[in-house]
């Protein structure tokens, strides 16, 4: 979804400025696991905003409804028992975009535009363009974009990009009834994190830490977690999320080179076919066979 | 257009179908693939409807080009297989570049050059089958993790770039030795022709003649 045009610092498959002119405060939601009860009001406020709606599952014995993203359902609520030195408990970990800096999916996108990132940080899908190629889910550090089976374009959390515009927090953050979500300025999401982290440790949670990984440049959702040192225990969160170097071989600069190697190729033929003359029948041959021409 | 008895037979009509609907398709499939390599390229999607439609048709011309490179392999792996004088022959490949194939060991119905070519094609071919198998979104990704996606996404853009430098190369070789694209679009040779640039294949046509 497309609101802002002026304030866009990156585009899928561009190699030229997009329109950036406007330079927008980076923003961070954040994501307090510690506080969060599991209602799943941030995931029926989601599908309420942006008019999505996911068929009815089945009941597959777990707390998990829907157990996964989809291309309807952009956030979903993780419910993982762990036994820890605590004894057991509930880890409930709002899953979904991470809106990292150094975006994977839009490294990966070939369809120009079709993925955007804006300067306030927030990495949109203008599904318009899309092709539905599924690059961006090879790109992905975090499994997160969804194929629609219904029009084969990808979809995922659009951090309420088209309310942030206007002024407004996402809807998750809003509907949260225990500020578990929260939303603002990086700097000022990094201050709160200090003092939910300061809380934690004083309580107990020596581990207590937040979740920025720094391999995709941040991301503009960070969790705060009770055991920042195992953020696998979280339903699989990735320990150190990065672009796969596959991607990076993949999109990065050897096809700019491959694409000049190739030209100079057909370049070096034709310089050989005007240097070294057509590979023809000699002369000698020919006269041997002078009745047949 | 009849027969001329003087010429030779190198390609017979289905071989000569084969080898143009793998050629067709190559460059269907080398447009519409460049158009996903690098955005410098995403303008040839243009010449297939735009990028969903050359999202869409892409794989599945490459099912046909899978399907006639694979009978054209099964057809000519026998006539390719190298021989000490072929790994001669590409000893001498400088003084052929240069123009002067006057000390390459004698080439048969194919010569070295063209042989090593077949091979390198095949093999281009099956990495790009394979790999394009696991990236078709539509019908087989969801069968497989997202790490061999990944490394085939690799796969698919090497393979693809080499067997694109690789026909460029066959293209060119075809335009640099007279008289060989007409063999290919029609079928017959000149005598002359296959003495000059085969000459043991022109002496097995030929035994028993003169």
């Amino acid at each position: 979804m497309a609101l802002q045009t002026l304030d866009i610092i990156r585009r899928s498959a561009t190699t030229t400025p997009s329109p950036g002119q406007r330079q927008t405060q980076e923003v961070v939601k954040l994501i307090d696991v510690s506080k969060c009860i599991g209602c799943k009001a941030c995931q029926v406020t989601c599908m309420e905003w942006n008019d999505t709606r996911d068929a009815i599952g089945t009941n597959h014995g777990i707390y998990d409804n829907p157990t996964d993203l989809t291309e309807n359902s952009w956030t979903v609520m993780r419910y993982a028992e762990v036994k820890t030195d605590r004894g057991l408990e509930w880890l409930i970990r709002k899953d979904g975009c991470m809106h990292c800096a150094d975006p994977g999916c839009l490294k990966a996108c070939p369809a120009p535009g079709a993925i955007v990132q804006y300067s306030n940080g927030i990495v949109d899908f203008h599904e318009e363009n899309c092709i539905g190629c599924g690059y961006c889910i090879t790109g992905c550090p975090f499994n997160i974009p969804r194929l629609s089976k219904k029009d084969s374009k990808v979809y995922k959390c659009t951090l309420c990009s088209d309310r942030v515009a206007v002024g407004l927090e996402p809807a998750c953050a809003k509907t949260c009834p225990t500020g578990a979500i929260v939303f603002g300025t990086k700097e000022d999401m990094l201050f709160h994190a200090e003092e939910r982290i300061a809380d934690l440790k004083s309580r107990g949670f020596d581990k207590a830490g937040i979740y920025n990984p720094q391999r995709v440049g941040g991301t503009h959702v960070i969790y705060v977690l009770q055991h920042a040192d195992k953020p696998e225990i979280y339903d699989g969160l990735p320990k150190d999320p990065g672009i796969s170097p596959q991607v990076s071989l993949w999109k990065g600069a050897a096809k700019p080179l491959a694409s000049i190697a190739l030209g100079l190729g057909i370049l070096g033929a034709f310089i050989h076919y005007v240097t070294m003359g057509p590979n023809e029948v000699s002369e000698e041959i020919e006269k041997e066979f002078k009745d047949e021409k | 257009m009849k027969n001329d008895p003087k010429k030779l037979l190198r390609y017979t009509p289905f071989e000569r179908a084969s080898h143009w609907l793998t050629g067709i398709t190559f460059i269907l499939l080398a447009l519409s693939g460049l158009g996903f390599f690098h955005p410098f390229f995403y303008p040839l999607c243009q010449l297939f409807g735009g990028g969903t439609w050359t999202r869409i048709l892409h794989p599945f011309i490459g099912v046909v080009m899978a399907v006639s490179f694979g009978v054209e392999f099964f057809n000519y792996r026998q006539l390719n297989v190298m021989t000490p004088s072929d790994w001669e022959w590409l000893k001498h490949i400088r003084e052929m570049v240069a123009g002067d194939d006057r000390n390459m060991p004698e080439a048969g119905k194919f010569n070295a050059g063209q042989k090593l070519l077949f091979w390198l094609l095949a093999i281009c071919m099956a990495l790009l089958i394979l790999s394009g198998i696991v990236m078709w979104r539509a019908y087989f990704s969801f069968l497989f993790p997202v790490a061999l996606i990944r490394f085939a996404s690799v796969v698919h853009a090497v393979a693809a770039t080499i067997i694109i430098a690789l026909i460029i190369f066959h293209i060119y070789a075809s335009i640099w030795t007279k008289e060989s694209i007409r063999a290919m679009l029609y079928g017959q040779v000149r005598r002359a022709w296959a003495k000059q640039h085969h000459p043991a294949w022109f002496r097995e046509m030929t035994r028993g003649e003169k």
